[in-house]
């Protein structure tokens, strides 16, 4: 059975970390949790995120935040990813399965999955 | 929505958005009857803004002009025959204790109650989404505690590192599942 001072464990291992990590964060992932996104399955594209940017050890350059509504309901779950000096990435419709395929292919290997982005023409 | 869980999530976004320091989440269940309560110690409301936001055409958003996490919960728990209430003591009126208190009863046996799904997600995605406020958790059956979580006991134990690191997240969501197969 899991106590709290497992927590202890993890503290003593994090602490460190975590002083590292601190402002080496260059990407950052945000998920629509609006209303509309989580009705449009906003949950497990956040949960797919977060768990393979730890699977791929991104952390350190990588975080996944959530925010409200992006105002582009008819496109959600939506997945806005940005980088410094680059110009903001907006993936639409997504699932989890597309979720694990941008973190390999765009946050670890740098490669847009243009394929599951938002194009002009659709606005 | 295709779960309550989704629901709670939804409107307990709400809670942290108006500046609650501590966001409980109650799920009371027997076998007929499931009653949820969302209890916040944020900034509240005036009476006319409680009157609205039961409305869908009412947000505080301005992307658009509807807001339906409200209105979508309160759907849910009448189509079953529940009910649903909004109480609010806004921090103009009330500086010392003020917030709101949303209440939804559902019937479990009505073929429209939309089952409780993975509250467990809900509970650490909101975690996850916002590490520096509170969350109280807790789910009784028959007056039986399931499973239940208090984010300012795991802070304190962690002394300075933040709720949402992954490990932290993974500990919160093994410690819950434990819980629900113990009291089963």
């Amino acid at each position: 059975m899991k106590s709290l001072a497992e927590l202890q464990a993890i503290k003593d291992k994090m602490k460190d970390k975590v002083v590292l990590r601190e402002g080496t964060n260059d990407i950052r992932v945000v998920v629509g949790m609006a209303t509309c996104g989580i009705a449009a399955g906003a949950r497990p594209v956040l949960n797919a995120l977060v768990e393979s940017v730890n699977e791929l050890g991104l952390s350190n350059k990588v975080t996944v935040s959530q925010t409200g509504c992006i105002g582009i309901c008819q496109f959600e779950p939506v997945v806005e990813v940005f980088e410094a000096g680059k110009e903001k990435v907006t993936y639409v419709k997504m699932t989890a399965e597309k979720a694990k395929q941008v973190a390999e292919s765009h946050l670890q290997g740098g490669k847009v999955l243009t394929e599951y982005t938002l194009s002009e023409g659709e606005l | 929505m295709k779960e309550l869980s989704l629901n709670i999530l939804d409107v307990a976004e709400n809670s942290v958005k108006a500046g609650a320091e501590l966001t409980q989440i109650i799920i009371d269940e027997t076998d007929e009857a499931l009653v949820l309560k969302i209890i916040d110690n944020g900034c509240g409301m005036s009476e006319d803004v409680v009157r609205s936001v039961i409305d869908p055409f009412y947000t505080t958003r301005t992307t658009r002009k509807v807001g339906l996490g409200v209105p979508l919960l309160k759907l849910a728990a009448e189509q079953t025959g529940g009910s649903f209430s909004i109480n609010s003591k806004s921090s103009a009126e009330y500086p010392i204790e003020h917030g709101t208190k949303v209440e939804a009863r559902f019937c479990k046996n009505h073929i429209d109650f939309t089952p409780l799904g993975d509250v467990i997600s809900s509970i650490t995605t909101l975690i996850q989404g916002h590490p520096d406020t509170d969350f109280l958790f807790s789910h009784t059956l028959s007056g039986k505690v399931c499973a239940e979580l208090d984010t300012r006991e795991i802070r304190k134990a962690l002394d300075g590192v933040p709720l949402c690191e992954y490990e932290v997240i993974k500990w919160i969501e093994e410690y819950l599942k434990e819980q629900y197969a113990e009291n089963k």
